[in-house]
């Protein structure tokens, strides 16, 4: 049976050039980086390596690049640590509803610890109002944080805008970036972000390793504690392996943009389009103006996520469900909710997000299979066009 | 993924379920939650002296709903009323092998749905049944309730 994986956005597969980069990390080049001995003197150029190529990626310097063991951990270092920096200076942060859970989690815990957080609206294409985030700036903010380009809508936002909003202000801007990185030029000078979290599995590098990008100058307190690593940032014996293939995924990342953009989007276009002629009652949610490449979230009308998704990962086909019944929380998508989509639309979405390793005759296969499924479960369904929901 | 959440019974009633579609000249409909809350059961029935002929159903909701509607209908084909009437859903989920426990309350609808179908059997014959004293088909809530754990 043809296998066709449309997740990207949940993770990549690992690139050849990424393990074979990887590989003598664990049983040769296996010393302690912060050993005195040759053999961990080529482990310490490998970090210094690796820092360099992430660092080229974003327009940063080698130094202002932190690794992490994911990007959750790089949102929770970055909102807790400028939380706790700062506390004499302010307790209030915005956000904004449709952060992923890293971030939105992070600032719940903190608002039991006395913080106060603004989460803002979006519109109905999942972007921030500009406006939204000035007025509501209070003398006692102390952080902005919103993320790059959303996981589930793809949408992208206006994070130069944002960030210029937060140094008018004097506030620390921080945008989580672990779905544009690579999918989206970043130059983290010209944005003028002053903290950024990034990911290697999203990027065709292992999981476990992620990064914080803190603009040289500016010191927040440590969340991990324990030895020096990371130039006392960042405690814990480095993930060395891990970090080279995040290096080796920057660097492939940084030539293969445009390419990568192009195919991408593509090839998105292309499954929208085809959905869109063959299937009747489809919505696209988000905007298609200011999209992440690979991203299509398709709401199909009567039916179920979860029951849609189940008949295609039977057909080979992998893909993810904002639907309420796929969440261990049975709660829908809280960002297809923030965008003011109905909820029963929300249970019949669908994300599909292709990448480097999609073909046009996987988009074509998708499809059909697709027809056939939503056809299938809308002969089941209690509801449809004629009787309404 | 599939696999994991749920058995072969319960894959095989979602892949290929029994009695889908709705009855001509049905005796008794009765409809079950919303598409709000992501899953809706109607079902229609066949009565001939008290019992249960035939039954089909449509369902909006996830593979469970889709399953456990399968499953219950076939149940209730060949029982009488009364005994349809005594149905629950925990007879259902062990008929299906057992459902995934955050799955047991939200998507299986047949139960109340099945009552309801009765109730408009009965409503239109004029016929009463012990096991619809106190129900009100219009209750949707009650039953269908989130936020109350089961073990199962």
């Amino acid at each position: 049976m043809r296998q066709v994986y449309l997740d990207y956005s949940a993770t990549t597969p690992v690139k050849k050039e990424v393990l074979d980069a990887m590989l003598p990390y664990f049983s040769e080049l296996y010393g302690n980086p912060s050993s005195l001995y040759s053999i961990a003197s080529e482990s310490k150029e490998a970090l210094v390596k690796a820092r360099t190529q992430v660092a080229e990626l974003i327009g940063a310097q080698e130094k202002e690049i932190f690794f992490t063991s994911c990007g959750t951990e790089a949102d929770n270092w970055a909102v807790m640590g400028t939380a706790d920096a700062l506390k004499d200076k302010g307790n209030h942060i915005i956000t904004t509803k449709i952060e992923h859970h890293a971030m939105l989690h992070s600032c719940e815990f903190l608002e039991k610890h006395g913080y106060d957080v603004t989460y803002l609206n979006v519109d109905e294409g999942g972007r921030v109002n500009p406006a939204d985030l000035e007025s509501a700036i209070t003398d006692k903010t102390i952080l902005i944080s919103v993320m790059f380009a959303n996981n589930e809508v793809g949408t992208i936002e206006p994070i130069k805008e944002l960030a210029g909003i937060a140094k008018k202000h004097k506030i620390l801007f921080h945008t989580d970036a672990v779905q544009a990185l690579g999918n989206v030029e970043i130059d983290v000078k010209d944005l003028g972000v002053d903290m950024m979290s990034m990911s290697a599995h999203k990027i065709y590098g292992p999981k476990g390793i992620g990064a914080l990008y803190i603009r040289k100058g500016l010191r927040i307190s440590n969340y991990l504690h324990g030895g020096a690593q990371e130039n006392k940032r960042r405690a814990g014996t480095e993930n060395l392996a891990g970090i080279v293939g995040f290096g080796k995924a920057a660097e492939l990342a940084r030539v293969n943009l445009d390419e990568h953009i192009r195919h991408s989007s593509e090839l998105r276009d292309y499954l929208i389009e085809q959905v869109q002629e063959k299937i009747d009652h489809v919505y696209v949610n988000g905007t298609m103006e200011h999209r992440h490449p690979g991203n299509a979230n398709l709401t199909f009308e009567f039916i179920e996520g979860e029951a849609m998704l189940l008949y295609l990962d039977m057909s080979g086909i992998a893909v993810s469900t904002g639907s309420a019944c796929s969440s261990a929380s049975l709660t829908p998508s809280h960002v297809l909710d923030a965008l003011g989509i109905p909820v029963e639309r929300i249970h019949g979405t669908l994300r599909f997000t292709v990448g480097d390793m999609t073909t046009k005759e996987d988009i074509d296969y998708v499809v059909d299979t697709l027809k056939k499924v939503v056809s299938k479960l809308r002969e089941i369904s209690s509801v449809s066009s004629e009787k309404g929901w | 993924m599939a696999a994991n959440m749920y058995n072969d019974t319960v894959m095989e009633h979602f892949m290929n379920p029994h009695n889908v579609g709705e009855l001509e000249n049905a005796d008794g409909v009765g409809t079950y939650g919303s598409p709000v809350c992501g899953d809706m059961m109607q079902i229609s029935i066949k009565v001939e002296d008290d019992k249960i002929t035939d039954a089909k159903f449509k369902t909006f909701g996830c593979g469970s709903a889709i399953a456990s509607s399968s499953v219950a209908t076939d149940m209730i084909i060949g029982m009488t009323v009364d005994e349809a009437l005594e149905l629950t859903n925990k007879q259902i989920i062990n008929e299906l092998g057992g459902l995934p426990a955050v799955k047991v309350h939200c998507s299986v609808l047949a139960d109340h749905a099945i009552k309801s179908a009765i109730y408009d059997y009965a409503q239109k014959t004029g016929k009463t049944y012990k096991g619809l004293e106190g129900f009100d088909p219009n209750a949707e809530e009650d039953e269908h309730d989130h936020d109350i754990p089961e073990e199962d």
